[in-house]
């Protein structure tokens, strides 16, 4: 039988240039998606395929790995593709942001400012942001072309026009250097921020759609908004229960079936850090009541 | 005749100096000015820097159409070295070609001869390695652009001396434009379509 | 006092653990061999083959019982194990009018050189379950008869020679074909793609997209002019030594739909080509293949394009079925911080609706 035998980080060298070469496009043209051709890797498309194929191209000896899945470094998807790097590529893994000089996600940005020395690699399921509004590739193809994103600001304020507000929480628009539209990736819009200017390279991996983009470090991320309904990142109006942060993204934990919730930072490294730091929450209070008018 | 066994050896550890190679490219593309070292040494031929050979080795392939310069052309070492080691066709045409190698700045080609990519595939656009005498001394730059914190220095003894004159046109063309990579030596800087280049002091 | 979940990476190990004993079931059960899964589950291992496009039988296989008998999760394991390899190169273009045929009927001529044969089909089986194949069961020795030499044309080429069907495109020469696991696919895609994408395409998806095309959502009057199963020579061209060296032959599926004819006042009229092709005995797929490649050709024989089967990029995009379960699956992913956000802002909307509809602001809104 044709017993299976892996390169360094999965890849074959053939696939990692066709890789890398598409990643220096992207990150020419910023927020601009090039196409490539995305293998089949071992694990489902929409599983992240499109972030490790970008980590495996870029992934070196020196590295230090961390991925995490809606914040968590334990979450079941996170450790899988950990794993699989560890054992395809021998690199070292941590859970710790500060320490990692790759870090995978799907769905967050880390709580802790990210550093010149890091590369942050976001899974991205759907990387065209016009596409629930246009399904055919071919014309929004044209709109990114022509810089013409109308359609994006007639779908959001329709959003203001029904609901009084832009009805869009995560994968919010956002504007790259000016020029390109642009989808964050399914995270909460809470994170766009953080995209912006930011010292970290970012880059995107969508495996299943073939695409692959890039913020370049220090590069203008703008969340759509307009004058009179600027952009608003939300965040549940209450601190964390385990550490007391009152700035991060907070988890909705369900602790019974008579409306009890508590709200614990998403992000564990930066929760833990916190609480390791001596910081505290209301822990040992009763879980919070859902009652109307107190949510955020 | 050169053999291939005669040829400058290509990377001892193909995998390991390609994934170095390419983070030093990389981090030079998302660092525009940044002056970025690549450690890995391959051989290379005579006429071509070991930076460049590197980067070579790393990104080309049956799949990137090269177009060199005629002092490289000139050297059948250096083709046969490329064929062998990369496999690239070597084109005549600047416009169809994936990376272009300049070794003779002085005789660089008009830039809008080289692949500008559409509006519609921006990325479909040469990436032009040009090898320049020094990137730690000489003329200085101001940078601008994304990747740039602020304002980024270079220093270069770079050909043509009007290079990034040129160069402007990228500001008009965006999204197409043409992508730079400056090799001397070891040490790489990469100049996008995004940034813009001012003499300082000018 | 609340502890947030761990132990991910245990759960994930207990659950491959349980997986595995559930794969090989009752152990007093004798093992299934892949000799077995090749032999008797022969068409089981085509569909794998042809839809991971890799021909192998024992890998597929070994897929089929990895993947306990799921075969969209076998093609999945093959097509896996296919991107990890290196390439050499393209084929020859395989001659299906040399193909050793074991199966062969055209619904448009009564006879034809080298004659209907029937072969190993389901046809005609009358579909009553036969309780003697549960245990024992020994077949009965097929008949023979002397291998015959007529040559077996392909009836389009029959047709062709009277120009009453178009003729099939002629390869320019040194011209590459096209391969979507190399290169990203952009629209509008040639027919060598979009070949190549129904090959790989669910056998599922083309019925459902080819059975449409019969009930009128882009009708184009098919025929079924021939499809022959059979082996085929593989054939490589070696540049070392400068000519074609055998690689071995596969078995193949071919359908040729003869279609609704096109003419116009400066072209004579002739009947269209629709074409499918499949690893192994896949007549199904290679049926519905036909007919969905003759749909997409609606653009490039100037017919309306109105419905799915003829939208080349609805059927490119949707046609994978490893692309399509992994989107449809990975739902069960978390996504807890998305639906945060996602519910965070229905609650925003909500109070704010509630505020808006309460009897004093009602009374102001009427003042």
């Amino acid at each position: 039988m044709n017993a299976p035998a892996y390169n360094f980080a999965y890849l074959d060298e053939q696939t990692k240039r066709m890789i890398r070469r598409a990643i220096l496009k992207a990150i020419a043209i910023p927020g601009y998606q090039v196409p490539f051709a995305s293998r089949e890797m071992p694990m489902p498309y929409g599983w992240g395929t499109g972030g490790v194929q970008v980590t495996a191209a870029i992934l070196g000896l020196d590295d230090v790995l961390k991925v995490i899945d809606q914040g968590s470094d334990d979450t079941t998807n996170a450790i899988s593709i950990r794993k699989f790097f560890a054992k395809t590529a021998g690199v070292a893994t941590t859970t710790s942001t500060h320490d990692a000089t790759v870090i995978q996600t799907r769905h967050r940005i880390p709580e802790a400012e990210l550093n010149a020395n890091q590369v942050l690699v976001y899974q991205v399921p759907i990387p065209e942001p016009l596409r629930f509004l246009e399904p055919r590739e071919t014309e929004t193809r044209r709109m990114h072309a022509l810089a013409e994103y109308g359609l994006m600001h007639v779908k959001l304020y329709e959003d203001i026009a029904r609901f009084g507000h832009i009805a869009t929480a995560y994968a919010y628009p956002v504007k790259v250097n000016a020029r390109y539209v642009m989808d964050p990736s399914p995270t909460p819009k809470f994170d766009n921020p953080k995209m912006d200017n930011c010292a970290a390279l970012q880059l995107f991996g969508a495996g299943r759609e073939k695409r692959i983009y890039a913020i370049p470090p220090y590069t203008q991320v703008v969340s759509l908004d307009f004058e009179d309904h600027p952009f608003e990142p939300y965040r549940f109006n209450a601190p964390c229960a385990l550490c007391g942060a009152e700035n991060s993204y907070l988890d909705e934990i369900v602790t019974d079936d008579k409306g009890g919730r508590m709200f614990v930072c998403s992000d564990t490294d930066y929760c833990e850090g916190r609480q390791a730091a001596g910081h505290h929450g209301s822990l040992s209070a009763a879980p919070y009541k859902e009652k109307a008018g107190s949510h955020g | 005749m050169t053999t291939i066994a005669e040829l400058p050896p290509g990377f001892a550890d193909k995998v390991l100096s390609a994934q170095s190679t390419f983070r030093s490219v990389m981090d030079a593309m998302a660092r525009p000015g940044s002056v970025q070292r690549i450690v890995p040494m391959a051989g290379a031929p005579a006429a071509m820097m070991r930076g460049a050979a590197a980067i070579a080795l790393t990104l080309f392939d049956h799949d990137t159409p090269l177009w060199l310069d005629a002092r490289m052309a000139e050297s059948a070492e250096l083709v046969k070295w490329l064929k062998f080691h990369t496999g690239a066709p070597v084109v005549q045409d600047t416009s169809i070609a994936s990376f272009a190698l300049i070794s003779d700045g002085a005789a660089l080609p008009p830039l809008e001869r080289f692949a500008l990519g559409t509006n519609e595939y921006p990325d479909r656009s040469t990436t032009l390695i040009l090898q320049v005498d020094r990137l730690d001394s000489g003329r200085s730059f101001e940078l601008r652009g994304p990747g740039i914190d602020g304002v980024a220095t270079l220093q270069g003894s770079i050909k043509p001396f009007d290079l990034f004159e040129r160069l402007r046109f990228n500001e008009a063309l965006f999204p197409r434009g043409i992508d730079l990579v400056l090799v001397a030596d070891d040490a790489v800087v990469a100049i996008p379509r995004t940034t813009r280049v001012a003499s300082k002091g000018s | 006092m609340y502890v947030a979940v761990k132990g991910g990476e245990r759960a994930i190990e207990n659950a491959h653990r349980l997986l595995a004993h559930a794969r090989r079931g009752d152990q007093s059960v004798p093992e299934l061999t892949l000799d077995q899964i090749s032999e008797q589950l022969g068409l089981a291992v085509d569909r794998v083959m042809s839809e991971g496009s890799l021909y192998d039988r024992e890998l597929a296989s070994l897929a089929i019982k990895q993947a306990r008998g799921d075969l969209i999760e076998a093609i999945f394991l093959v097509r896996a194990f296919r991107a990890t390899l290196p390439r050499f190169g393209a084929s020859e273009p395989v001659d299906t009018g040399a193909m050793r045929v074991q199966r062969r009927v055209s619904s448009t001529f009564k006879d034809i050189p080298g004659g209907q044969i029937l072969g190993p089909t389901f046809d005609y089986t009358h579909r009553l379950l036969d309780p003697s194949l549960a245990e024992g069961f020994v077949p009965e020795v097929p008949a023979t008869a002397e291998a015959s030499t007529a040559a077996t044309p392909r009836v389009t080429d029959i047709l062709g020679r009277d120009g009453l069907i178009e003729s099939s495109p002629e390869a320019e020469d040194g011209a590459s074909v096209g391969d979507l696991t190399r290169e990203p696919l952009n629209f509008p895609a040639d027919r060598d793609l979009r070949l190549q994408n129904l090959a790989r395409g669910d056998e599922g998806f083309l019925l459902a997209m080819g059975y449409s095309t019969q009930r009128g959502y882009g009708r184009n009057h098919p025929f079924a002019g021939e499809i022959r199963f059979g082996e085929v020579e593989v054939e490589f061209f070696a540049e070392d030594v400068g000519f074609a060296v055998p690689l071995g032959s596969i078995e193949l599926t071919e359908c040729q739909m003869v279609n609704q004819f096109k003419g116009s006042a400066t072209e004579a009229p002739c009947f269209t080509r629709g074409y499918g092709l499949a690893f192994g005995q896949s007549e199904r797929k290679t049926m519905s293949m036909a007919l969905v490649d003759r749909a997409l050709r609606a653009r490039e024989l100037g017919e309306e394009t109105l419905a799915p089967a003829q939208d080349e990029e609805f059927v490119m995009s949707h046609s994978d079925n490893v692309q399509a379960t992994g989107f449809v699956e990975h739902l069960k992913l978390p996504h807890y911080v998305d639906f945060q956000s996602e519910l965070g802002l229905l609650r925003k909307l909500r109070k704010e609706f509630a505020e808006a509809n309460t009897p004093d602001a009602m009374k102001e809104a009427a003042e």
